[in-house]
């Protein structure tokens, strides 16, 4: 003996995108807010501590953003020319930004005026940065020399002249205070030693180097460059990990998540891509209006910011975690759940076994009792009709299968046969629906046939569906006309003999596979 | 037995138990069942198969117990014998031959010595009679029933027409409109007819019949689902009846219970209904049992109940109507469109079990193991609705997959589902994977996977064929995303088709290399790795019916049979054909563990088996008239160790034995055991209860007053008998619990010499040697085993051999002694 099997409602997986965590987790940003500067954006940098402030450099200036502000805090313009990469110290009391006239200016953060000027490089100096150590800057120029500067005396340490082309990007190793790396136009990615005269490593990238990064650790190196974003072992000498393919125009920033579990790209083919630091997958992406020059993730991954080409720099705020209600009904004591469940029957103790209840719901209720228009009438409520179609369909099916939908259809007031007609115009064109609400149709105007005419509404409804139909042949007899067009360009790629391959043609498009 | 180790067929399982209502012993501890031509004993607390009671030349067709002694049955067959049993020891008693064709049994308490069968009219085919038969008494095993009365004519074939009344005063038979109702003391035959007509439900015939215990009260079920209560029936034009109505199809058997205040019925709904006080409103229901309801019975106690379901399930229901226990063996399903499989992991046979239901049979025990839900769908049980059928099955990777095909046709369109299941190590159960809708546009035709022992799991592949003309490869996916749930699923790999054929079988060479796939008139074989096709066989006339490849010596060959009755077998290194014969074989299987290969063919109304090795045309093995049905599917089912064989031409039984299904779904299997072998009844002593205890009160009590009784006369009694002891000497060995019993070894001796009832003086002196040792040793045991051997001492004291004794023994001895014959075959082979 058996028991009730309730309706088998098919879930059909979600074609295209399949959601994941981290589809969750990147989709719970706010709309973006557009901020216009002046010119392109060429660097984005949080400062490390509250209220985690902003750099952002374009055109000749600075501008300091608060967390929400609109407007910006502070600016920095006693630039002649362009600025460049303005950087925040990890104390985030001072910054340092490079020029197009070759010279790095070091602020702080509440006054005006530099503090320190550093000249040397006689050529634009498109990177700076701090050492781990906070005392020490280094830089890259177009003049293909990279520089190390004392702060306090305001000098320059040692200049390695050793990349062959301008040097565009460079990343101070967290871990080490004397490391740090540039990438070039060059192709090569040079890792120096402050206490040594000469680069102790050298990476060929292949492409000119438009942006590196090295992971907290100190151990992994990321380099970004023409299409591609390569994973280096800094530790095995600078083996090759990992190449990345994903972009299809020339990738110019690079960024990790605050957990270092998650790569973040920026491309000017206008898309964000995010990795994953295991996998080297691509989990997710963000598709944005113009080219991506810079772009950066707040501590926390509370706000990530995008520069673009024409200047417009776009901010997502992540929404607030949304606090879920706890329900203040009161639960039961603890001891009215193990009551009675340590008592270990005696041997001359009779058993009575309660049987576990099941929970059906109302539809397979009424199914249960063979109640056919009921069980019709209970999945066409609101909130199953019009979240939940598939339990809908399902149902209908079921009914189907016993023998019993005319006759579960028949018999409806004009309202009800308004509902129906307007749940099968709606849906018989997803074709997880149509073979039975194809059936469902038929039956409806079989039955319905003869009170075509008495009721506006109704006959609006026939016709909705009738259109609704016709707009579905004309959409399929296109497609099979492409599907000849390729049938026969593949015809022509593939001769092989008697045997032809037609896979991922139209029977690929029928197939739904699904995983419980 | 033409030479003793000739090949016989032998019955397994299967046969159809709903030829007669099956009938619970007197102490309700037991059941039997009319399967096929055998009588079945099952035990009802543990659902085994106690006895087989083989000896009925046809169907049976109706069960009784002898009215007078609760531990004798008799039992009616086609062949027109009436065999009296004890069926506690599964022995003959009696044959009496009728002559005629037997199709129902009837017995009576107070007809003495007399039974009631139907029979068909002697000179008129289809009109038949209910006769009382006069059992001669005897004194030989075969007697002629000669004396044979009529007393109702024209009654229904079914034995479910007829019914006894109260206290055997009347006997009531309906047929199509028609109640008779004859009493014997009056002699008279009242006539009561329903006018004929046509409802929507069905027509108002009727279909079954059974009176009050206590009340002059007859109930009929109806074709249209109503069941009547009918009193006053005396009368020729006074009767009343009542309508009860529930079944919206034709009920199929009413039982009262044993006072008479229920109603059971039963019918393709296959709910079980209980009428409470014969009215209309109060009644409870037992859902879902499955199948449709072919019989009712009911325990005399009135304690269980049980059903014979059409698939061949009993289910005994408590008398609080709750089911309690299910025996199925066999399940027979409507249509066996699987094909007999093995499944690698339990060496179950699995076929189409319940609709919708995949059956695990275990072939040692005669039971189902279980039954997997494929369908997942509620079943409805009504004539005329398009279900959902188990069409393709298939396992794979030593029973860890397992593929399955559904299609439910309906006039304009198809369903088909593919679903791949999971073996789950941690509930031992299949668990599903992935589920495909509509893999193909049209049946599928063949499925099957390509299996590799030293190749990892990932090499995991499945082939399809439909008639769409395409054949699809589905390969495991694994799934790269860490979080997500599962780790693999299945998807289409390659889609393969030939010049637009329908693909009709396909097959993996041994290792997997090559796949054949037959479309129409030719085979094609790929290369599973590049998906290229390699080479096409073809051998014009017919189309190809079933395919197959070599393995181990012969795996260069392929083997094809086609359907205008050529067997073929090509050569893979030389794409040549190697060998034709002229065969018209059905069915085509080889063996997995080695190169023989079994068709069976059909020609001129007979079965017939032949066995060769791909790489000789000349069989191995022929065995014309397998059996008198069509075979509709074999399998080879591997042992779990090669059996000696002692011939050469049974080399090909040495690791796998050949099972297959006939038409009736009887499942037959090739033994080379000599009759008495298989026969030989498993050694289980039925404990039997002497008394008869009538109510549970009366249970109680009972067993109460038995202990004490036993305790005041256990030792005197064995005392005071001392010629006849042998019988409860044995008894008592029997029945001492186990724990308590010395070793085997120990007991042996005694026991056989307990069975020798005169002995030689010398022999003696031994015996009592050494059952002093015994003595000896076994007082530290249990009073019982002192008052054996005690037993045992006297016991040597009259001296003959067995051999040299009088055949005049009492008819007990000699019953007695049959039994012990049994019993010391399992002693003996313990040592």
């Amino acid at each position: 003996m058996t028991t009730y099997k309730p309706v088998v409602v098919q879930t059909f997986p979600r074609l295209g995108e399949k959601i994941t965590q981290d589809t969750v987790y990147w989709r719970g940003y706010k709309t973006p807010v557009q901020i216009k500067e002046f010119g392109a954006v060429n660097k984005i940098d949080f400062s490390t501590v509250p209220p985690y402030n902003y750099a952002v450099t374009a055109s000749s200036r600075i501008h300091i953003y608060g967390r929400y502000s609109q407007e910006p805090i502070k600016t920095f313009s006693r630039f002649k020319d362009a600025a460049y990469c303005a950087t925040y110290r990890d104390d985030g009391n001072l910054l340092v930004a490079g020029g197009e006239e070759g010279s790095i200016r070091l602020f702080d953060i509440s006054g005006r005026a530099p503090l320190r000027q550093f000249d040397g490089h006689t050529k634009p100096v498109h990177v700076v940065g701090f050492l781990s150590d906070k005392y020490r800057i280094f830089s890259g120029g177009d003049d293909y020399s990279s520089n190390l500067w004392d702060i306090p005396s305001a000098t320059e340490i040692i200049s390695y002249s050793e990349h062959t082309d301008y040097v565009r990007c460079g990343c101070a190793s967290k871990v080490n205070a004397d490391v740090f790396i540039t990438g070039s136009y060059d192709h090569t990615v040079k890792l120096f030693d402050a206490r040594t005269k000469s680069s102790v490593m050298t990476i060929d990238h292949g492409q000119p180097v438009e942006s590196v990064l090295l992971f907290p650790s100190g151990g992994l190196l990321v380099s970004a460059g023409g299409r591609y974003v390569k994973v280096w072992d800094v530790l095995k000498g600078g083996q090759l990990l990992v190449s990345l393919k994903n972009h299809h125009k020339t990738v110019t920033c690079l960024c990790l998540n605050s957990s270092g579990q998650r790569l973040l790209s920026g491309s000017l083919d206008r898309h964000v891509k995010i990795y994953s630091t295991t996998s080297y997958k691509v989990v997710h992406s963000f598709n944005y209006a113009t080219s991506i020059l810079s772009l950066a993730l707040s501590p926390e991954d509370e706000t990530l910011v995008v520069g673009m080409t024409n200047g417009v720099l776009n901010v997502k705020h992540r929404k607030p975690e949304e606090r879920k209600e706890k329900p203040l009904k009161r639960q039961p004591a603890y001891r009215t759940y193990v009551k009675g469940r340590t008592y270990m029957p005696k041997q001359e103790d009779f058993c009575v076994s309660k049987p576990v209840k099941r929970v059906l719901r109302k539809y397979d209720k009424l199914l249960k009792s063979f109640q056919s228009s009921k069980a019709l009438d209970a999945v066409l409520e609101p909130p199953i009709r019009l979240y939940t179609p598939e339990v809908t369909v399902a149902v209908m099916q079921e009914l189907h299968r016993r023998g019993t939908l005319r006759s579960a259809l028949a018999g409806r007031d004009e309202k009800q046969i308004n509902l129906l007609l307007t749940f099968v115009a709606r849906r018989v064109i997803e074709p997880r629906f149509t073979p039975i609400l194809v059936t469902v149709a038929d039956m409806i105007t079989d039955i319905y046939q003869p009170v075509v005419g008495q009721s506006a509404i109704v006959d609006r409804q026939f016709l909705r569906l009738q259109e609704a139909i016709g707009k579905e042949i004309d959409y399929q007899e296109e497609l099979l006309e492409v599907l000849g067009m390729m049938d026969a360009l593949f015809a022509t790629f593939t001769k092989k003999g008697s045997t032809y391959l037609e896979e991922n043609k139209s029977n690929g498009l029928k197939e739904t596979i699904e995983t419980n | 037995m033409v030479a003793p180790a000739s090949l016989r067929v032998v019955r397994c399982g299967g046969s159809t138990l709903h030829g007669a209502r099956a009938v619970f012993s007197a102490d309700s501890k037991y059941l039997l069942c009319a399967s096929g031509d055998f009588v079945k004993l099952y035990s009802v607390g543990t659902e085994e198969t106690l006895r087989l009671m083989g000896g009925h030349a046809n169907l049976v067709t109706g069960i009784q117990l002898n009215p007078h002694n609760h531990m004798q049955l008799y039992s009616s067959s086609l062949d027109g014998t009436i065999k009296l049993w004890d069926f506690m020891d599964g022995i003959p008693i009696k044959t009496y031959t009728v002559g005629s064709k037997l199709l129902a049994l009837y017995t009576l308490p107070s007809w003495e010595d007399s039974v009631f069968v139907i029979t068909p009219k002697s000179g008129e085919g289809d009109t038949y009679q209910l006769v009382s038969v006069k059992l001669p008494k005897g004194a030989g095993q075969d007697l002629e029933a000669k004396e044979v009365s009529v007393i109702l004519n024209g009654v229904d074939v079914s034995p479910k027409c007829i019914a006894f009344g109260r206290e055997g005063e009347y006997v009531a038979s309906v047929k199509e409109v028609h109640l008779q109702v004859y009493f014997f003391k009056q002699k008279h035959l009242n006539r009561i007819s329903l006018s004929a007509k046509k409802t929507k439900g069905g027509n108002n015939h009727f279909t079954c019949v059974s009176c009050h215990p206590k009340e002059d009260c007859i109930a009929s079920g109806h074709a249209d689902g109503k069941i009547r209560l009918w009193r006053n029936f005396h009368h020729k034009k006074e009767y009343t009846f009542s309508t009860l109505h529930w079944h919206h199809d034709a009920v199929m058997d009413l039982a009262f219970s044993v006072e008479g205040t229920n109603l059971l019925s039963g019918g393709v709904e296959s709910v079980l209904v209980l009428w409470h006080n014969e009215s209309d409103c109060q009644k409870d229901f037992l859902p879902r049992l499955g199948s449709p309801i072919e019989y009712i019975s009911m325990a005399s106690d009135g304690s269980l109940c049980c059903t014979l379901h059409r698939d061949n399930r009993i289910t005994i229901i408590n008398s609080n109507l709750r089911f309690s226990k299910s025996i199925q063996g066999l399940i027979k399903s409507a249509d066996i469109k699987t094909g007999l499989v093995v499944d690698p992991r339990t060496k179950a046979l699995v076929l189409n079990g319940e609709p919708g239901h995949l059956q695990f049979y275990c072939l040692q025990s005669d039971q189902q193991l279980f039954s997997l839900d494929i369908v997942q769908q509620q079943y409805i049980h009504q004539a005329g609705l398009i279900q959902t059928d188990l069409v393709q099955v298939a396992f794979g990777a030593q029973g860890k997959w397992l593929a399955t095909v559904e299609e439910r046709e309906e006039t304009t369109n198809l369903e088909l589902q593919l679903k791949l299941w999971f073996y789950d190590e941690e509930t031992q159960s299949f668990k599903l994977n992935t589920r495909i809708n509509m893999p193909h546009e049209a049946h599928i035709t063949a499925m099957c996977f390509r299996d590799m022992e030293e190749l990892e799991e990932d090499s995991l592949i499945l082939v399809t064929a439909g008639r769409d003309c395409v054949f699809k490869v589905w390969m495991m996916v694994e799934d790269t995303d860490p979080e997500a749930q599962q780790s693999v699923s299945w998807s289409c790999d390659f889609v393969g088709s030939y010049h637009n054929y329908q693909a009709t079988n396909c097959c993996f060479s041994e290792d997997g290399s090559l796949l054949a796939v037959s479309f129409e008139e030719t085979v094609t074989v790929w290369d599973s790795l590049t998906w290229d096709l390699k080479c096409t066989f073809c051998q014009p006339p017919g189309k190809i019916r079933n395919i197959c490849f070599g393995r181990l010596t012969c795996s260069k060959y392929l083997i094809g049979t086609t359907d205008c009755g050529f067997l073929c077998c090509w050569n893979l290194l030389s794409c040549a054909l190697e060998w034709s014969a002229h065969l018209n074989t059905f069915i085509l299987q080889p063996d997995p563990l080695s190169e023989y290969i079994a068709a069976v063919s059909w020609l001129s109304k007979e079965s017939s088996l032949f066995v060769f090795k791909p790489s000789e045309p000349q069989p191995v093995y022929i065995q014309r008239n397998l059996c008198r049905e069509k075979i509709q599917l074999a399998a080879f089912v591997p042992r779990d160790e090669p059996e000696p064989v002692s011939s050469e031409k049974y080399l090909w039984l040495r690791r796998s034995q050949l099972f297959f299904l006939t038409d009736a779904q009887e499942l037959m299997t090739l033994s080379m055991k000599s009759l008495e072998e298989r026969l030989t009844p498993s050694s289980k002593q039925l404990a039997v209860e002497e008394s008869l205890p009538v109510t549970p009160f009366s249970l109680l009590l009972g067993k109460h007053r038995q202990q004490q009784s036993q305790e005041d006369s256990g030792l005197g009694k064995l005392i005071v008998h001392k010629h006849k002891q042998e019988s409860p000497a044995v008894k008592e060995l029997l029945h001492t619990p186990a724990h308590v019993l010395p070793s085997a070894s120990f007991l042996c001796p005694i026991f056989i010499n307990s069975l020798l009832i005169s002995k030689e003086n010398k022999s003696a002196e031994e015996v009592a040697e050494e059952v002093e040792m015994a003595s000896e040793k076994s007082e530290t045991e249990s009073d019982e085993e002192r008052d054996g051997t005690e037993m045992d001492q006297e016991d040597t004291s009259p001296v003959e051999f067995l051999g040299e004794m009088t055949c005049k023994l009492s008819k007990s001895q000699e019953k007695e002694l049959r039994r012990i014959r049994k019993m010391d075959y399992s002693w003996v082979a313990a040592f």
